[in-house]
C-alpha cells in the first residue's frame, strides 16, 4: 500500500505539488489525469527518487515505511518501479547486460542471491515473447535506436522482469499506435494481481479502456482535486479540464 | 657580444651531469657516439620543454620532473629472475614474448624461438655493431622532427631491442613486448625499440608496461615502426606503471601504401605520463586508427599527443580517445591532422571525449587540422563533461546503486574506444583492466 500525506514539492523555488494526499491500495490500479502542468510527472519522479526535487514537507509511506528516506535505488528494491515516460537511451551497454544488473543489483539488495544465467535467460525469453520483443534487440544498446512504441515496450519488459509491488506508469501511452497500445496494455493487465498496485499517469482516457482503472484521481495545481471510480475518466474526456484548472487556484 | 646566459632547473643540471658522466660508457662509442652528442646539443640548447613551447603548454615537464634519477644499469642476474616471477594482465594470451628489464633485452627470459620471418637484435649490441645494419639504417628515420624526448631517448639510449618481420609474414599469435622495471631505487631509463616490418606482413604488437609502486622512476621510450605497403598490423600498449612513475613514451610510425595500422594505448596508473603518437601515411590507400582510453585519479597527469602527416593521397585517419578524470586528476589531448597539398582524398576525422567526475579534475582538448589540400573530408570534435545525471538516475531507479550505475555508464564510455581493438582476448583484458579501475574507483566512493 502506497500512502501520499501532505506532499509539499518544489523545483528551484518553484512551487509544484502543494499538499498532495493520495492512497493506492494492494492490487489497486489508480489513474491519475490532469492538464498540463497540473505535477502528474514531478510527483512519480518524486516518489521514484530522482533528486532534483525540494520535499518541503509531507510523506510517502510504501507499506508504512517513509521512502522519502531512501535513494532511487534503495526504493527500487523496496519494490517501486517507475516506467518513464520518456526512456533513456544508454549505448554500449545491451539491454541484456542493463537487465542482469538490475535484476542481481535488486536481489542483493533484499539479500538474495544472484539469478543463474539459465533462468534469467529463461525468464528474459518469456517476458520478452509476450511484448513481442525480438531477441536481437536485446543485444542491442539499451533503447539505442529504439522507436518511442519499442521504447515502451522495454519499460514494460523491465517491469516484468523486476516484479515491483509499485508500478508508476508515466504517460505510457503517450507516442504509441493504437496496436502498440494494446500490446503494452496487455503486457500492464497480465502483472495485475491482489498485491501489486498500479499508478497510471495519462492525459487520455485511451490508455484506461484497455487497462482499466479501479480508481480515477484528477490532479490540478499540484493537489488531487477530485476522485472518482473508471466513469470519471470518461467524463474528463467529454468535459475537458477546464473546470479543473480553476478548481485549486 | 655577451653569451646568452640559459637559465637552467635543477633538473636539467642533473641530466646534464648525467650525460657528462656516462657519456663515454654508453655502447656504441664509435659510429654511434656523434649522433648521441648531436642528439644532446640539441637537447641542450631547448632544455626540457616548458609551457611556453606550445606542444607541451599543458604538460610542462620543467616543472613536472622534479629530478633526474641515474640510468638504469643493465640488470644483475637476480633482478633477471625476479622479473621473469611478474604477473602480467596479460599472462592468459598466447603469444611469442620479448623481455625488457630495466630498458634492457633479456634473451633468456623472453620466448626460447622466434617464429618464423621474425628476427630479434639487442639494442644494447647492435649500438657498437656495424654490421647491425638494418638497426643503423633506421634508427631515428621514422621522425624527421626534433621532438626533445626523442632526442634525449637517442641521448641516453642503451638498450631496447629491434624486431624485423620479412616480407609476406603473418604472425597467428601476437608479438608481446614485456617492458618492467624492477628495484628498489628511483632510477631512469630510454629503451628504443624499432619494429621493421616489410610488405604483405600481418601481426599484432603487444606492449606491456609495469614497474613498482611508490618508486619515482621514469620512463622514456622511442618506439619507430617501419611498415611496408599492404601490412595489416595491430598495435596494443598497456600502461601499467607505477604509480609515481614517470612515462614518456614516443611512437613514431612511418605507413606504406595500402597498408592498415591500428594502435590503441591504454593508461590507467602512472603518476605522469605522456603518449606521443607521430605517424607518416607515407603510402597511397593506408588506413590509420589511433585510439585509446585514460583513466586516471587522485593527482594523475596524462597527456596524449597525436601528429598525423597524411602525406599520400586516398589514406584515411581515425582517431578516438576516451579520458576518464577523478579526484584531481589532469587530461590532455593534443590532436593534430597534417594534410599535404598532394594527400587529395584524404579523410581523417578525430574525437576526443572526456569524463569529469570530480570538480577539481581538468581536461585539456586541443584538435587541430593543417591542410594543403583541397579535395579532402576532414573532421574533429571534442566534448568534456560530467556524467548525464538523467542517466544516473534512470538507472538508479532500476535498483542498480550510484557506484554501479556510474560504473557501468563508464564502461561502456570507455567500450567504444576498446571495440576497436580487433582482437577479442584483448579487448577482454583492456575490459577487465577498466572493470579493476572502476571497481577501485568504486571502493573509494563508497
Amino acid at each position: 500500500m502506497l500512502e501520499i500525506k501532505n506532499l509539499h514539492v518544489a523545483i528551484e523555488d518553484k512551487k509544484i505539488l502543494n499538499g498532495l494526499t493520495l492512497t493506492v491500495n494492494d492490487g489497486e490500479v489508480a489513474a491519475i489525469m490532469g492538464p498540463n502542468g497540473s505535477g502528474k510527472s514531478t510527483l512519480s519522479y518524486v516518489i521514484a527518487g530522482k533528486p532534483d526535487y525540494d520535499i518541503l514537507d509531507g510523506e510517502i509511506l510504501l507499506n508504512g515505511v517513509n521512502v522519502l528516506d531512501m535513494e532511487a535505488h534503495e526504493r527500487a528494491a523496496a519494490g517501486l518501479f517507475l516506467a518513464f515516460q520518456y526512456p533513456l537511451e544508454i549505448p554500449g551497454v545491451t539491454t541484456m547486460t542493463f537487465l542482469k544488473s538490475a535484476m542481481n543489483a535488486q536481489r542483493k539488495s533484499r539479500g538474495e542471491d544472484e539469478l543463474p544465467v539459465a533462468e534469467f535467460m529463461k525468464r528474459v525469453k518469456a517476458a520478452s515473447d509476450r511484448l513481442g520483443i525480438a531477441q536481437d534487440m536485446l543485444r542491442r544498446g539499451l533503447n539505442v535506436g529504439f522507436s518511442g512504441g519499442e521504447k515502451k515496450r522495454m519499460e514494460i519488459l523491465q517491469m516484468a522482469l523486476l516484479e515491483p509491488q509499485f508500478c508508476i506508469l508515466d504517460e505510457t501511452d503517450s507516442g504509441l499506435d493504437i496496436d502498440a497500445l494494446k500490446i503494452v496494455s496487455e503486457g500492464v493487465n497480465v502483472l495485475r494481481d491482489s498485491k501489486r498496485s498500479f499508478l497510471v499517469i495519462t492525459h487520455y482516457q485511451r490508455l484506461l479502456n484497455y487497462f482499466v482503472p479501479d480508481t480515477v484521481h484528477v490532479m490540478a495545481h499540484g493537489q488531487v482535486v477530485k476522485t472518482g471510480g473508471k466513469e470519471l475518466a470518461l467524463e474528463l474526456e467529454a468535459s475537458g479540464y477546464a473546470d479543473y484548472k480553476t478548481l485549486a487556484a | 657580444m655577451s653569451a646568452v646566459t640559459i637559465i637552467r632547473s635543477k633538473t636539467e643540471q642533473a641530466i646534464l651531469a648525467l650525460f657528462a658522466k656516462h657519456k663515454d660508457q654508453l655502447q656504441g662509442q664509435g659510429s654511434f657516439g656523434s649522433q648521441r652528442a648531436k642528439a644532446f646539443a640539441s637537447f641542450e640548447q631547448t632544455g626540457l620543454p616548458h609551457r611556453r613551447i606550445e606542444a607541451w603548454h599543458y604538460t610542462d615537464l620543467r616543472s613536472l620532473l622534479r629530478e633526474a634519477p641515474p640510468l638504469a644499469a643493465k640488470p644483475a642476474s637476480h633482478v633477471v629472475q625476479r622479473a621473469a616471477e611478474k604477473n602480467w594482465s596479460t599472462d592468459q594470451i598466447d603469444a611469442t614474448r620479448l623481455m625488457l628489464v630495466n630498458g634492457f633485452y633479456d634473451e633468456s627470459i623472453s620466448s626460447f624461438t622466434m617464429p618464423q620471418g621474425v628476427k630479434v637484435t639487442d639494442v644494447y649490441k647492435a649500438l657498437s655493431d656495424p654490421s647491425s645494419k638494418n638497426f643503423h639504417d633506421h634508427i631515428g628515420q621514422a621522425t624527421q622532427s626534433s621532438d626533445p624526448l626523442i632526442e634525449l631517448n637517442t641521448a641516453f639510449m642503451n638498450g631496447g631491442v629491434v624486431i624485423e618481420i620479412a616480407s609476406g609474414t603473418k604472425l597467428d599469435k601476437p608479438l608481446e613486448l614485456r617492458c618492467l622495471v624492477e628495484g628498489i631505487d628511483p632510477v631512469s631509463m630510454h629503451a628504443r625499440i624499432l619494429v621493421i616490418a616489410g610488405d604483405d606482413t600481418e601481426f599484432t604488437l603487444i606492449e606491456s608496461h609495469q614497474g613498482p609502486d611508490a618508486l619515482s622512476y621514469q620512463v622514456n621510450n622511442v618506439v619507430e615502426l617501419f611498415l611496408g605497403n599492404n601490412a595489416h598490423v595491430h598495435h596494443v600498449r598497456l600502461n601499467q606503471s607505477g604509480n609515481y612513475a614517470v612515462d614518456l613514451s614516443t611512437l613514431a610510425a612511418v605507413v606504406g601504401a595500402e597498408t592498415s595500422f591500428n594502435t590503441f594505448h591504454m593508461v590507467n596508473k602512472p603518476g605522469i605520463a605522456r603518449h606521443q603518437v607521430f605517424v607518416k601515411m607515407q603510402g597511397e590507400g593506408a588506413h590509420l586508427s589511433v585510439n585509446g582510453v585514460n583513466m586516471l585519479n587522485g593527482t594523475q597527469h596524462a597527456d596524449t599527443t597525436l601528429a598525423i602527416d597524411h602525406a599520400a593521397p586516398a589514406c584515411t585517419s581515425r582517431e578516438l580517445f576516451k579520458t576518464i578524470l577523478d579526484a584531481q586528476a589532469t587530461g590532455v589531448f593534443q590532436g593534430k591532422i597534417m594534410v599535404k597539398q598532394i594527400a587529395q582524398k584524404t579523410d581523417g576525422k578525430m574525437m576526443s571525449q572526456a569524463v569529469l567526475l570530480s570538480d577539481d579534475a581538468k581536461m585539456n582538448n586541443k584538435p587541430e587540422l593543417e591542410i594543403f589540400a583541397d579535395d579532402v573530408v576532414c573532421g574533429h570534435g571534442a566534448t568534456c563533461g560530467a556524467l548525464d545525471e538523467d542517466l544516473l538516475f534512470y538507472l538508479m531507479a532500476r535498483g542498480l546503486p550510484k557506484a554501479e550505475a556510474e560504473a557501468l555508464m563508464l564502461a561502456a564510455f570507455a567500450g567504444e574506444a576498446i571495440e576497436t581493438v580487433e582482437n577479442e582476448d584483448l579487448r577482454a583484458i583492456l575490459e577487465a583492466v577498466v572493470g579493476d579501475w572502476l571497481g577501485q574507483r568504486a571502493h573509494h566512493v563508497e
